[in-house]
């Protein structure tokens, strides 16, 4: 793995790459104040727009904006038609084995996944075993995170299968740069996104369930104005013109979800759901949730309701599944990953813990089943009292651990209160899997805005930038 | 069709932000008033006025022993436990926007969300002397700008009339409140207003519905009390009057009853409140009593406002 941090734009050599030199002329000729009041705009529109994403639990603004930086980061067509090859077929892959698991489970037969590691799994639902799902597609909507380390080295970090978030922002993002740089914009063929809203109706309505007759009732269930991304939530019902509900808008009467509206009950047919398996349905998973419909998971297997994405689908995004996918795109499509995976340490497997253990202050070790940048470390940063102290956590349950090498993250030149400077970034594009599978050409571009800093996450400080996809 | 909740939350907008317009301005007249000479003909307490209009009475007074300027400014502009205070309206509002947001047009879900963002800035502090206009004229403009941007941007269908029923259905029981809290004063018919505190009360209350100037507009004759009383009650070219407002909700609710092909129980009683002052006469109400009328007046308008939410709002 290349140990030099490539830049996208100044590239190994210094020269600057092809498809970043417009970009560099603009930001020559355009003084830092510009920048700055630009920035300042952007901030205003977002708070007016009221784009906010919620940290938990660390008191503060509960509405934070998460901070965008106005420099886009560009991708050019040759290396988008790789990427997007390569997480279209990971993400059939991905699918194939969550059908899999929840049907003939030939993988686990195979030996090829531990079964184990499947069936002892926290995301794993017995629930579903046997449940017939439209299309045979779980996860619908996938965000596979990914992260660049060299002009033609792309590594999967992570694969998102439940309910991905971010894809607001990608969209959110462009308008804002189209409004403030249209001169900028204007130099460049970038490939349109805004379409991924249709692209996302298409594909809900492809997965009608069996039992729904003529055009499927659409909507999308939120826990409501709390949760971190509503904002996203309520984004993208609008955009497709349905309805955004939330758990007490819906029941079910004899296996039939209604939703309750002002001239009575109304049936519903595909749900996009951004609540966790969970809290769905009480009557099959937490009796103490209020934000799911109790009876939800019988109109499910009835056949008179669809699910996006599926219940289970957390199966294939669990960090210690994530090791097996480029098997999984063997064993299910007979063909070589595109993508490769980062190289990853099991914990639970002796050998790789003893080597973790000791290398502790140069690799990142991840919680399996943590998300968003919560319960991780970061060797190389940590303090020696980190060290220590995560050490005796991974020794006390290996199992619940991965580490990973600390990837020399691309960097892109990003505007900071120092001026425009490298910083870290990661890519989260997003798949959309129906009748047929998608990539709108882009994604969410996470950036570390602290120099050096190798945290992304919007819940650790981390900004978001507009990224460019460019056409032939 | 919509969803049930959204429609409610729709309503209830609408509701907190009329009620902090409402408080708004009774405020500022309170505020006007006690800057008069105080009268021997008045109890001389307009700020305990104040709170029994704004329907504080029992909150208030389990909080504050005495109804001083500050003590009224505090619970009705700013005190968190005060369920209907100005700072919690247009919280509620804004919490209740944000739920709804895509029913909503950009336009009105700025000026809720703008709103909520300056809101921190206002506190005890800075209501102090000449700062207490400038926070209720700001909190007018708010809702000013709401109902405006509500009426020029928002599609005419269902989501639109929920949102204009909780504006109505809150300005009545404003309105009727307002007027009420002077009834004990009310003087015989065709008696005018005598000089002094008396006549500041009386115009303090066309004031708190910007009504002064329309008033002279309408009656060129001076205040008199009966008069006042027939133009808040049954002058249809008066925005704010009850029969205005009993003229619009039966509108909104004629509408969605064509929209959806059904009317309900709200039908009929907005239709009783709306006839009873178009057809009913001035005279019937002061012999009834007007304190009465608007007592049962505030009832009815209650119990239109539950038979909405019955026939629509719960789903």
């Amino acid at each position: 793995m290349a140990q030099a941090i490539f830049d996208e734009m100044g590239g190994p050599g210094g020269d600057v790459r092809q498809a970043y030199r417009k970009l560099q002329a603009w930001l020559e000729e355009t003084p830092l104040d510009i920048l700055t009041l630009r920035r300042e705009e952007a901030e205003t529109f977002f708070r007016r727009i009221g784009i906010t994403f919620a940290v938990y639990g660390e008191g503060g603004d509960p509405e934070r904006i998460i901070p965008f930086d106005i420099i886009p980061r560009i991708i050019e067509a040759a290396e988008w038609r790789f990427v997007s090859e390569g997480l279209i077929q990971r993400v059939r892959a991905l699918n194939a084995f969550i059908a899999d698991v929840y049907g003939e489970q030939e993988i686990l037969k195979a030996g090829v996944v531990p079964r184990d590691q499947v069936l002892l799994n926290d995301t794993y639902r017995y629930q579903m075993q046997g449940v017939a799902v439209p299309q045979n597609v779980y996860t619908h909507i996938a965000g596979i995170d990914m992260v660049r380390v060299g002009a033609d080295e792309f590594y999967v970090l992570e694969d998102n299968c439940r309910t991905p978030s971010g894809v607001s922002y990608m969209l959110e993002n462009r308008e804002i740069t189209m409004r403030l740089f249209p001169d900028l914009f204007s130099r460049y063929n970038v490939a349109p996104v805004d379409h991924y809203c249709d692209e996302l109706m298409r594909t809900l309505t492809s997965v009608a369930p069996r039992n729904c007759q003529g055009e499927p009732t659409v909507a999308v269930l939120t826990p409501g104005i709390y949760n971190s991304a509503y904002y996203e939530h309520s984004f993208l019902a609008d955009q497709m013109g349905v309805e955004l509900v939330e758990g007490p808008d819906l029941y079910v009467m004899d296996d039939v979800v209604y939703m309750r509206t002002t001239q009575g009950p109304k049936r519903v047919d595909v749900i996009y759901r951004r609540v966790d398996d969970d809290f769905l349905d009480p009557l099959t998973f937490r009796a103490d949730s209020v934000l799911g419909v109790a009876g939800l998971m019988n109109a499910y297997r009835a056949g008179n309701l669809n699910l996006t994405n599926a219940v289970g689908a957390g199966i294939a995004d669990d960090k210690a599944i994530y090791t097996y996918v480029p098997e999984m795109v063997e064993f299910y499509l007979g063909e070589k990953p595109i993508l490769k995976n980062v190289p990853t340490w099991r914990c639970g497997e002796k050998d790789d813990a003893a080597y973790v253990l000791e290398h502790l202050s140069e690799l990142v070790v991840k919680e399996v089943h943590g998300s968003g940048g919560y319960g991780m470390l970061v060797g190389p940063k940590a303090t020696k009292e980190e060290i220590e102290a995560f050490g005796a956590r991974v020794k006390a349950a290996p199992e619940k651990y991965i580490a990973q090498p600390t990837l020399a993250l691309s960097t892109c030149p990003t505007f900071v209160n120092e001026g425009v400077a490298p910083r870290h970034v990661d890519l989260r594009p997003f798949i959309l899997s129906g009748k047929d599978i998608k990539v709108v050409p882009g994604g969410l571009t996470r950036v570390a805005m602290r120099e050096g800093s190798l945290v992304v996450n919007s819940s650790q400080g981390g900004g978001t930038k507009d990224t460019w996809v460019l056409k032939d | 069709m919509m969803l049930a909740r959204t429609a409610d939350n729709l309503y209830w907008i609408a509701r907190y932000v009329e009620r902090a317009e409402n408080l708004a301005r009774t405020l500022r007249v309170t505020d006007r008033l006690s800057l008069m000479p105080s009268g021997a003909d008045t109890d001389g307490n307009e700020w305990h006025s104040t709170v029994i209009v704004s329907g504080a009475e029992q909150g208030f007074y389990d909080k504050h022993e005495e109804a001083t300027p500050e003590n009224v400014i505090s619970y009705l502009a700013f005190d968190p436990e005060n369920p209907s205070s100005i700072r919690n309206c247009l919280e509620a509002a804004r919490r209740n926007a944000r739920a709804v947001r895509t029913a909503l047009t950009s336009e009105q879900w700025e000026c809720l969300n703008s709103a909520w963002l300056e809101l921190p800035r206002w506190n005890e502090t800075r209501v102090r002397g000449s700062g207490l206009h400038r926070f209720l004229d700001w909190v007018k403009d708010c809702s000013l700008l709401f109902t405006g941007g509500t009426v020029a941007t928002m599609l005419r269908r269902d989501s639109y009339y929920f949102t204009r029923l909780g504006t109505f259905i809150e300005r009545s029981d404003n309105t009727a409140r307002i007027l009420d809290v002077k009834y004990h004063v009310l003087l015989p018919e065709h008696a005018e207003v005598g000089g002094g505190i008396d006549y500041y009360q009386w115009a303090s209350i066309l004031r708190a519905v910007s009504g002064y100037r329309s008033y002279n507009a309408v009656y060129r004759e001076g205040l008199k009390p009966w008069l006042i009383a027939e133009f808040l009650v049954m002058r249809e070219e008066m925005p704010r009057s009850l029969i205005s407002c009993a003229a619009e909700i039966k509108d909104c609710l004629d509408r969605l009853g064509e929209e959806y092909g059904q009317r309900h129980e709200c039908h009929r009683i907005a239709g009783q409140i709306y006839s009873r002052l178009r057809f009913g006469k001035v005279e019937d109400i002061f012999r009834q009593g007007l304190h009465e009328f608007l007592s049962e007046h505030i009832e009815t308008n209650d119990r239109l406002g539950l038979e909405i939410s019955r026939s629509y709002l719960l789903g």
